[in-house]
């Protein structure tokens, strides 16, 4: 089937599987390949992207889906000139990443807690992010960054 | 100032950030353009004969390239025989299987010995279709009866391996150890319980072969080793074979050297001329990466009414799953730290190696050391709990005191440096244990649903524990005043290109933002061991170092040519990275300068560094738990911790590596357990399933400095990568249990889960 969305403010159509996974859509036929891949049950949150400003899980979402919807990836955070989103810049300060593997999901779906509430406490951090995983970090410092990007106020 | 020890930010993050890793299944080159998919056939039963394999219906499906089983594998050489004299302890340096009668086949051959092994491959054009065509793919099998507990593996009535005539593959059981003059001596049977790595990123692997080199991409912490396991397995050349390890997503032990199934889809290139690319699901993952931990300990400590522990036994069953990797060496490793850091006159230590049909077995993240500090730091509390004695008084009457280094235990293992009391004393300060005592006591005292626990314990670990296999760099400062650092060690997370980049900074002035670090690319890098064991500062940063200085005097010498002066007297201003003659700052060479003036090789100095003997960090961890003794539940609330390894180069890397091995110990402690049912299926296959913590299960943690060089590298640094995992776990588990040992519990096995609190604490008032 055909499928077309805007993917980081650019058009993308393309004729896909109608099975076609949204992620398998980004990292396939956008050739945005920062969003992983990391479970097959909907548990670990390594895919998560804003759709149309939510944050979804796109293993979980078929391409058919967004058809004609709005799609944010970690590659589109950073503002035209390059420089980082303020929860990128919160997670380089404060260390909340080893491997980075879970990072892009861990971004977006720290982007779109701020969004919900943008002043969490350190519980309602860890509450919101916990469909994601991180093996590396033992959440400590991710937990610093959401607050320290919370704190400066500019998300 | 040196920029040594100071918080530096990762140099590595803002493209992680922004445009995110480019692991195996990112690569995008024009080498892997049409790569087909490789999907795995992997049995569904534990133990099995395989009868027969049907693959017509799986190579008419759409996509479909090929099928193939162990009877296309006739293009390689047979396996090595077993060596004489029985089957050696496998390495952590190479997982290789034991060979002989316990061989590990790539794919199944006759039988399948758990489940998740290969059985056959599929290629297709893409991944759906290979997801397809799998199970389109019908192999017959006849049952056989499994073998779970390792107790039924030592009973022998079924074998797995029927020429080895025997479940166990090493045995070297424990001795008696002299528990005379004990006034009182404690026995318990204690389960260090199977666990799964789980790095973010699975498994993965892309291939191809190209006029008779073959390049492989894959997701490792040791390209180099992986090299080397394939020319074996493939009967080539070394030179032949070109392993690249890109950014890889966390490894945790599970990622040393390179698993059948990559070799597998490295050897399938060749076989059929096509470009390959593997990367397991989640699901795989869980049963076809290797486990963690799986021993059984027997432990038995004896000593004075007043805290003086005089006699330790620990005998260990390690359950090493379906086939014997390295889990022959793992609990040598477990048996070498048995005493812990304990100043303990008697002491014994043995283990059996048992097969089972489950998944292998193989390092995880302490990778035999947890397993030690689980033990003996429970003996400790069950020895505190039958004299009455507060389980920190008890180890600090036991530590090795700080004037005993370098201090040679009676297992074998030579301490190098330590202040394990200081260690203690620093952590029961910081965490306020007097205060926590009385809390603990005023909610007994009320008998509130809502109990305290609080955990002690205290260790010592190994870490470099190949010392003498070393670790290799070379430093390059080019003809612009850059430099390259082409490093042995290879990162999955920790942050070595900052850290080695400081160490530029630091030993030539050269800024870190002007140093370019290389890493897994064996055509860059051909010799090398790579990460495991917590090795990478302490050989793999030493070499840098070593390296480092060797460039320095190669420009030393040539400065003095340019500048005409004597090489005693030039000097190099590391702050400004400006070579000039000492009393005269303004007769100056950058470093561009000196680097051109070097001729066609450049400056560059490669180096092997190895060590004397490894290294062994300490420290101390206060868990704090919250148990509800009416359902069982227990909430971490607090944990303060003290990590000794040594110097500390950025204190930024070494936080974030103990954060993460606290929160693996915490997981093993409180959630996380491989659990199969009686006919070896898995029943915690899938992260639906599998309890891996979350972050609403942890609080932020409390990190102590503490800082005790070693003498054995000139850096003074050990490693810290698996301290977490080390401290964390009997700490965790220890705060359990101490909730609940005034209703009379004594122990709890791993993982502390609210069914089996809730059953304890059921069962102590049923027997009061």
């Amino acid at each position: 089937m055909k499928v077309s969305m805007t993917v980081n403010g650019a058009a993308v159509d393309a004729e896909v599987p109608d099975r076609t996974l949204l992620v398998h859509f980004l990292r396939d036929v956008a050739g945005l390949t920062a969003t992983n891949v990391g479970c097959d049950t909907t548990s670990c949150g390594a895919c998560t992207v804003l759709l149309d400003g939510q944050s979804v899980k796109s293993c979980t979402v078929l391409a058919a889906q967004a058809d004609g919807h709005q799609v944010t990836t970690v590659e589109g955070l950073a503002n035209g000139d390059g420089e980082m989103h303020p929860v990128q810049r919160a997670f380089h300060a404060e260390h909340g990443l080893q491997c980075g593997f879970c990072t892009p999901g861990m971004v977006m779906a720290t982007v779109s807690l701020l969004a919900e509430n943008p002043r969490p406490t350190e519980e309602e951090v860890r509450t919101g992010l916990e469909g994601n995983l991180c093996r590396c970090t033992g959440y400590h410092n991710i937990v610093r960054a959401v607050l320290a990007a919370a704190e400066g106020g500019d998300i | 100032m040196s920029i040594l020890g100071t918080r530096v930010v990762r140099i590595e993050d803002p493209r992680l950030l922004t445009a995110g890793g480019t692991y195996v299944d990112d690569l995008r080159l024009p080498q892997l353009t049409g790569a087909a998919r490789v999907t795995f056939v992997r049995s569904h039963h534990g133990h099995a004969l395989i009868t027969g394999v049907d693959a017509s219906a799986a190579l008419a499906a759409p996509g479909v390239i090929a099928v193939l089983t162990y009877q296309d594998i006739n293009d390689i050489p047979p396996p090595p025989p077993l060596p004489e004299g029985g089957p050696p302890p496998g390495s952590e340096a190479a997982p290789l299987p034991m060979g002989g009668v316990w061989q590990e086949p790539l794919l199944a051959v006759d039988r399948v010995r758990f489940v998740g092994e290969p059985v056959a491959m599929v290629l297709t054009d893409d991944s759906y279709q290979g997801e397809d065509a799998a199970e389109l793919v019908s192999v017959d099998y006849e049952p056989l009866p499994a073998i779970v507990d390792p107790a039924d593996a030592l009973a022998g009535h079924t074998l797995l391996f029927p020429d080895a005539g025997s479940n166990v593959a090493v045995a070297h059981p424990a001795g008696d150890t002299a528990f005379d003059g004990c006034d009182v001596v404690v026995s318990r049977d204690i389960v260090n319980q199977r666990v799964a790595p789980v790095p973010m990123e699975g498994r993965a692997a892309a291939a191809m072969w190209v006029d008779g080199k073959l390049t492989v991409w894959v997701s490792t912490q040791n390209a180099q080793i992986s090299r080397f396991i394939m020319a074996g397995a493939f009967g080539l050349d070394p030179d032949a074979i070109r392993v690249v390890a890109p950014d890889v997503g966390g490894g945790f032990g599970a990622k040393v050297g390179i698993d059948r199934d990559a070799i597998l889809v490295a050897w399938a290139a060749r076989h059929t001329g096509r470009a390959l690319r593997w990367v397991e699901t989640r699901s795989e993952n869980l049963v076809g990466m290797t486990h963690g931990r799986d021993q059984q300990h027997q432990i038995k400590i004896g000593g004075t009414r007043d805290g003086r522990v005089l006699a330790y036994r620990l005998d260990v069953l390690q359950d090493t799953g379906a086939y014997p990797r390295m889990s022959g060496f793992l609990p040598t490793l477990t048996n070498l730290m048995a005493v812990g850091p304990y100043d303990i006159a008697h002491v014994e230590a043995g283990y059996r190696v048992v097969v089972t049909n489950k998944t292998p077995i193989a390092a995880y993240r302490g990778a035999g050391r947890p397993e030690a500090t689980a033990a003996i730091e429970r003996a400790m509390d069950l020895f505190a709990a039958e004299i009455g004695m507060d389980p920190a008084e008890v180890r600090r009457k036991n530590l090795v005191p700080a004037d005993k280094f370098p201090y040679q235990t009676p297992c074998g293992a030579h301490y190098d440096s330590g202040d394990y009391i200081g260690a203690l004393d620093k952590v029961l300060a910081g965490s306020g244990y007097a205060g926590l005592r009385a809390e603990q006591a005023r909610r007994r005292e009320r008998g509130d649903a809502l109990q305290l626990g609080i955990g002690v314990a205290s260790y010592v670990e190994i870490t470099a524990a190949d010392a003498e296999n070393g670790e290799t760099a070379r430093v390059v400062v080019n003809g612009d005043g850059t430099a390259t650092v082409y490093t042995g060690s290879s990162p999955h997370g920790q942050g070595h290109y900052t850290a080695w980049s400081m160490l530029v900074q630091s030993d030539l002035g050269i800024p870190m933002d002007k140093v370019t670090v290389l890493h897994g690319d064996t055509d860059e890098i051909p010799l090398a061991t790579g990460t495991y064991a917590s090795r990478s500062l302490q050989l793999g940063g030493m070499a840098v170092h070593k390296a480092d200085l060797e460039v320095k005097e190669q420009a030393r010498r040539l400065a003095a040519d340019m500048m005409e002066a004597s090489e005693a007297d030039l000097e190099l201003d590391i702050d400004r990275g400006l070579w000039h003659v000492r009393g005269d700052p303004e007769s100056s060479k950058t470093w561009a300068e000196v680097a051109s003036h070097a001729g066609s090789d450049g400056l560059v100095a490669a180096v092997h560094f190895t060590e004397a003997q490894p290294t062994f960090p300490f420290g101390s961890h206060v868990a704090v738990a919250e148990v509800d003794t009416e359902t069982g539940k227990v909430t971490l609330v607090r944990h303060v911790t003290v990590d000794d390894a040594g110097i500390v180069v950025n204190p930024v890397l070494t936080e974030g590596q103990r954060h993460g091995g606290i929160a693996q110990g915490a997981a093993q402690a409180l959630l996380e357990e491989m659990v199969y049912d009686a006919d070896g299926n898995p029943l915690t296959g899938t992260l639906a399933d599998y309890a891996a913590i979350t972050a609403t299960e942890l609080p932020s943690f409390e990190l102590l400095v503490s800082e005790t060089p070693t003498p054995v590298n000139p850096l003074g640094v050990k490693g810290i990568g698996e301290a977490g995992t080390i401290g964390a776990t009997p700490a965790v588990q220890n705060a359990v249990i101490d909730a609940v040992s005034h209703l009379g519990v004594r122990h709890i096995d791993m993982p502390t889960t609210p069914a089996r609190v809730w059953a304890a604490i059921k069962e102590a008032r049923n027997s009061q």
